[in-house]
């Protein structure tokens, strides 16, 4: 054992540094998602606008050399992908769940489509904040090493939970969520609401992507987001649609990817599939554990998955 | 079903290939055709198409995307260069999973763009697809990327070809040893699959060759491309005071990225990544698939086939016959280092070092090879490679 | 367009439920030939392509048909749960399991005469997909777990046991650099029709889609199925078993899907290994929700997948366009024909008059049949 290593002190350490690294991206998508959902609608398709975010953000962080102009792109992305979405579910007899699974296609087909030419280029990566340099050791360093986006994350979070509570369109919010007869009733446009919660989720979803191919892991190619755009969909069920709880799910994704090669790296090996499969696991068991038959989800949404009255 | 308009223009504009599709193979017989008589003109609507001095159209396939910064661009910049060549017409498909899809893809190569060279470049598309439709199109050459072909049991028109890539990642684990304070080095790796095992194994020998107590952590994610995984293996292995690592995924630029970040040195694997990391990017063992394709290109323009025995049906090589290169050293590389690996690479080139020459003994203290036992590049016994050698820390049971 | 059985249907609502669809697609084709003519591309050409590739010739028709078959099957995995109301997206894990369980099942059967054989391996399929999707039932009706999250999840489950098993215990040794498990006995592998290349996997398909037409269709359990899809608590009231019900079609939507899978290892891999997982199943919610959840309309959407798949090849290799295009182009064409869902009964032309008990005669003077349309459901307005 040379001084530099840590041994089974990395275990924590990179549970740790991945949580601090790996939980931004469901922690977007997700609260985007809890939003989308409060207001009655599914929107399945954010790994679509995670995707096609991710490749965005690339290419405008290279062309413009700057990466928060890829995080504003790769949010306007998400932006225009969850418009269609917004659009598409306000029909008549269309299911929300499908326009989900046809924009995930569609969103990742462009991707893409698009990011060819950007697989080979290195773009400008976003800033990171060093909170690690008051110790000696380059492993505390580098786990402390946090991007501001982690921050917003939490930010968007904490204020989201307040917005749902403490104001009135937070509560217009709900009221489209829980009854949106009701909330006609009383005079709010259900489709209006719908149609912004629907984008800026769509946009929170962007911004993720970028996150993935401007900061960890920091590249664009085809398979950067290995599926955590549909996670962090799952991960609002057990959260219980309260975005604080959002945020302690993503942190616990985050840190269970790092979890499987840390083990390794300390000679726990083989099974390095079960371990890879343990997130989508877990999700399971808590949603199980969690889920009730009598009234399917607490603090879900009335008429979340219900078909429009009149289709 | 007809889906949209069908416009007169639209058939206009069709490609060449396409209209050949009812002369079922008639191109190409007229291309390998000795035995065939060449068919009438009219079948063919475009006439240079079908005159003496055809192009020879070479099929290839890829299993993902061509611009993967790994296996399949390797493959299809090795394609790029020989489409320059004079006479030659490349066609191509990425994203061609191992299924019906690629006996599909191989068949409309040869009948309906009249390819009579097939490179379908990855391993599962051999047993079933390869070797059935090589009883059906006796006159079409297939050659595989890999070393699958075995004399006697595999049809005639059928061939393989790789590269050693394993000589390069042993003279890229010199050079890391060089580089590497701590002795502990690290690997990233998709699969545990021998051909992947033995540039592990040769990394390992090649390192221990200049230090013995050098030792390299093997970290298993499993997938052949899954970015977050890879970054976290290279951080948790930085965090275990690694501080040289390589890796055989199929795009290295996430494991090169953050190893830069985290301030190590590694070690290239597929394309020449320097530009990634141009602190800590010591070498890498790279594949050089044009001068392959160009050798194959031109004994065929020649006249020779798999079918006459002009071109062999195992063509494997190594550093010595261009299969795979060394990235430039990166400056890192101490001046000792670029010596040594020079020697061992000269070596290498004219046979006079063997990798794996007994005796060897795998990470359980075993002898795998014993002694006065050596097997040259190109022997079977290193194709079923199961076990990794000493100093390896880490096993390949999934 | 029998299968719409529609006998009390006028013309125009049959015109339209034609038109429609083939309007959507015809729209959808518009669109992707405007990206294809903004990157660059002739949109002709990629039309007659994409024809020729597909349908163009007989060796396009096998071609395509060769796609489609996985295809039907495992739609089937998305279309039974839909009338009862449940949206199950884990097709391809019970594809992958099916195949897996049907490979071991076939290699410990070397001796067993054929027949015997392959009905043991679809038994092996079935009955692995079956009670893998069945679970995702049972955890939606006694704990209320969401069924497309749960399914969702589940997929991840089934690839990763895959390749734990193909590249560990029922690893095959001599497989070196793909691992998979043993081959399956010579006997065992499905054939081709006689004059083409397309495999009996095909007519699996067209026989699976057809009786479950006649199951939903046509027997009590359908019609139970299709009364709690119309509404889970009228159902109840009237003392429909729910649970059974769900159960029971989860059962018969994985079965499907894990029949597909063993076709796939008997008919083309004739092992299990990775390439089982070769995204049919994903590709097949898309037909799923595309042909609206009926089990014949699955075979025509099928096809025209199957076909859309093979241009994607022609595309590539002759307009050499990247491999992503087609992949643009079925988000396209999924998008468009979910949006065309919402103009049944909102174009004038295709309005009947209020329907009525009695057969009248099938023309109606425009004026009249425009008079008399019923409005749309007022619930519908508070929405807008």
């Amino acid at each position: 054992m040379t001084p530099d290593s840590l041994g089974w002190w990395g275990i924590p350490l990179a549970i740790l540094g991945g949580l601090l690294r790996g939980s931004v991206p469901f922690l977007f998508v997700s609260l985007g998602e809890c939003l989308t959902e409060k207001s009655g609608k599914i929107n399945l398709g954010l790994e679509g606008s995670l995707l096609l975010g991710a490749v965005t953000g690339y290419a405008l962080s290279f062309h413009s050399g700057s990466p928060w102009v890829g995080v504003l792109g790769a949010g306007g992305a998400g932006l225009g992908l969850g418009a269609i979405h917004a659009w598409l579910v306000q029909q008549r007899r269309v299911n929300d769940i499908s326009v989900g699974i046809a924009m995930m296609i569609f969103g990742g087909g462009l991707a893409n489509y698009l990011g060819k030419p950007y697989i080979q280029p290195i773009a400008p990566q976003l800033p990171a904040l060093h909170w690690g340099d008051w110790s000696d050791l380059p492993a505390v360093q580098s786990a402390l090493r946090v991007s501001p986006l982690l921050l917003i994350g939490i930010a968007i979070a904490v204020s989201l939970q307040w917005f749902f509570k403490a104001t009135r369109w937070g509560l217009i919010v709900r009221a489209v969520g829980e009854s949106p007869t009701a909330a006609k009733a009383m005079g709010f446009s259900v489709a209006r609401t719908q149609t912004a919660c629907i984008m800026v989720g769509a946009g929170m979803a962007g911004i993720a992507g970028a996150y993935l191919s401007l900061y960890f892991p920091g590249s664009w190619n085809e398979n950067i987001s290995s599926g955590q755009g549909l996670l962090a969909v799952a991960l609002v069920i057990f959260a219980r649609w309260n975005p604080i709880q959002c945020l302690w799910a993503a942190l616990l994704f985050g840190g269970t990817q790092g979890l499987g090669p840390a083990l390794q790296s300390v000679g726990i090996e083989g099974y390095y599939y079960v371990f890879n499969a343990m997130p989508y696991l877990l999700t399971l068991v808590i949603m199980v554990a969690t889920c009730s038959p009598v009234r399917s989800s607490v603090g879900a949404p009335a008429s979340l998955g219900q078909p429009r009255p009149d289709a | 079903m007809s889906s949209h308009p069908r416009l007169p223009l639209s058939r206009r504009h069709m490609i060449r290939g396409l209209l050949a599709a009812s002369a079922f193979g008639a191109t190409s017989q007229l291309w390998t055709g000795c035995s065939s008589k060449p068919t009438s003109e009219a079948e063919a609507t475009d006439s240079s198409a079908a005159s003496s001095d055809a192009p020879l159209v070479i099929g290839m396939l890829y299993v993902g995307p061509k611009d993967d910064y790994g296996w399949n661009q390797a493959h299809a910049e090795g394609a790029a260069g020989i489409m320059k060549l004079p006479g030659i017409k490349v066609v191509e498909e990425a994203n061609v999973p191992e299924t019906t899809a690629a006996a599909e893809t191989m068949r409309s190569m040869i009948v309906q763009d009249g390819a009579t060279v097939l490179f379908p470049t990855s391993f599962g598309y051999f047993d079933p697809y390869i070797l059935e439709l090589a009883k059906e199109f006796p006159e079409v050459q297939f050659l595989h990327c890999g070393t699958l072909f075995e004399e006697g049991k595999h049809p005639n028109n059928v061939g393989s070809y790789f590269g050693f890539i394993d000589e390069a990642y042993y003279v890229a684990g010199i050079v890391a040893a060089h580089a590497s304070k701590t002795g502990q080095m690290g690997f990233v790796m998709a699969k545990p699959i021998p051909r992947i095992v033995r540039t592990l194994n040769s990394w390992m020998l090649g390192a221990r060759s200049v230090n013995p107590a050098a030792t390299t952590q093997l970290i298993v994610t499993g997938a052949w491309s899954d970015p977050v995984k890879e970054a976290e293996a290279v951080n948790s292995m930085a965090d275990q005071g690694i501080d040289v690592i390589t890796c055989n995924v199929d795009n290295a630029k996430v494991v090169m990225e953050t190893a830069e970040k985290r301030g190590i040195y590694c070690s290239g694997n597929g394309v020449n990544q320097s530009a990634v990391a141009p602190k800590g990017y010591l070498t890498g063992a790279e594949w050089d698939w044009t001068g392959v394709y160009t050798s194959y290109a031109t004994m065929i323009q020649e006249g020779k086939t798999l079918m006459n025995g002009g071109i062999p049906h195992l063509y494997l090589g190594g550093l010595s016959d261009n299969f795979v290169k060394l990235s430039p050293y990166g400056e890192p590389v101490s001046e000792a280092a670029k010596a040594e690996a020079e020697q061992a690479k000269a070596g290498l080139m004219d046979g006079s070092l063997v990798v794996y020459k007994g005796e060897i003994k795998d990470n359980t203290g075993a002898t795998v090879i014993p002694a006065g036992t050596e097997y040259k590049p190109g022997n079977p016994e290193l194709e079923k490679m199961d076990w990794l050698v000493e100093g390896v820390n880490g096993t390949i049971t999934s | 367009m029998r299968m719409l059985r529609s006998s009390h249907l006028r013309w125009r609502s049959r015109l339209e439920s034609l038109c429609i669809p083939v309007g959507a697609l015809l729209v959808a084709l518009l669109l992707f030939g405007g990206l294809c003519a903004l990157e660059g591309y002739n949109p002709l050409s990629v039309y007659g392509a994409i024809y020729q590739a597909a349908f163009g010739s007989r060796f396009a028709w096998q071609n395509t048909l060769l796609r489609a078959a996985p295809l039907m099957l495992s739609a089937l995995c998305t279309v039974l749960p839909a009338r009862l109301g449940l949206i199950v997206i884990g097709n391809e894990g019970a594809l992958v399991l099916g195949g897996l369980l049907a490979a071991i099942t076939g290699i410990q059967l070397a001796a067993a005469p054929t027949s015997l054989g392959l009905l043991a391996m679809a038994l092996a399929g079935v009955i692995a997909g079956g009670l893998w999707i069945m679970v995702i039932g049972a955890l939606r009706h006694f704990r209320g777990v969401n069924e497309t999250i749960s399914s969702l999840l589940m997929n991840y489950l089934a690839i990763a046991f895959l390749s734990h098993m193909v590249e560990g215990p029922w690893r095959d040794p001599s497989s070196l650099n793909q691992p998979s498990t043993f081959l399956i006995p010579d006997a065992l592998r499905l054939g081709n029709l006689p004059p083409s290349r397309v495999h009996y996997g095909l007519l699996y398909g067209l026989a699976a889609c057809a009786i479950a037409h006649l199951l939903i269709q046509r027997t009590t359990f359908g019609f139970a199925v299709r009364t709690v899809g119309g509404n889970r608590r009228a159902a109840r009231m009237v003392g429909l078993a729910t649970g059974k019900l769900t159960l029971a079609i989860c059962f018969l939507a994985g079965s499907c899907a894990g029949l597909a899978g063993m076709v796939e290892v008997a008919a083309v891999h004739g092992r299990a290994n990775g390439a089982l997982h070769a995204n049919y199943g994903y590709s097949s919610i898309l037909v799923a929700f595309v042909a609206k959840q009926n089990s014949l309309t699955v075979i025509l959407v099928a096809i025209l997948l199957g076909g859309i798949l093979a241009s994607g090849s022609l595309l590539q290799r002759a307009l050499e366009m990247p491999d992503a295009t087609v992949m643009v182009l079925q988000g396209l064409i999924f998008l468009v024909i979910l949006y065309s869902e919402s103009l049944y009964g909102q174009i004038p032309w295709f309005r009947e008059p209020r329907p009525s008990d009695d057969p009248s005669p099938a023309v109606h003077p425009p004026v009249l049949a425009s008079a008399t349309v019923t409005p749309p459901s007022p619930s519908g307005d508070l929405h807008r």
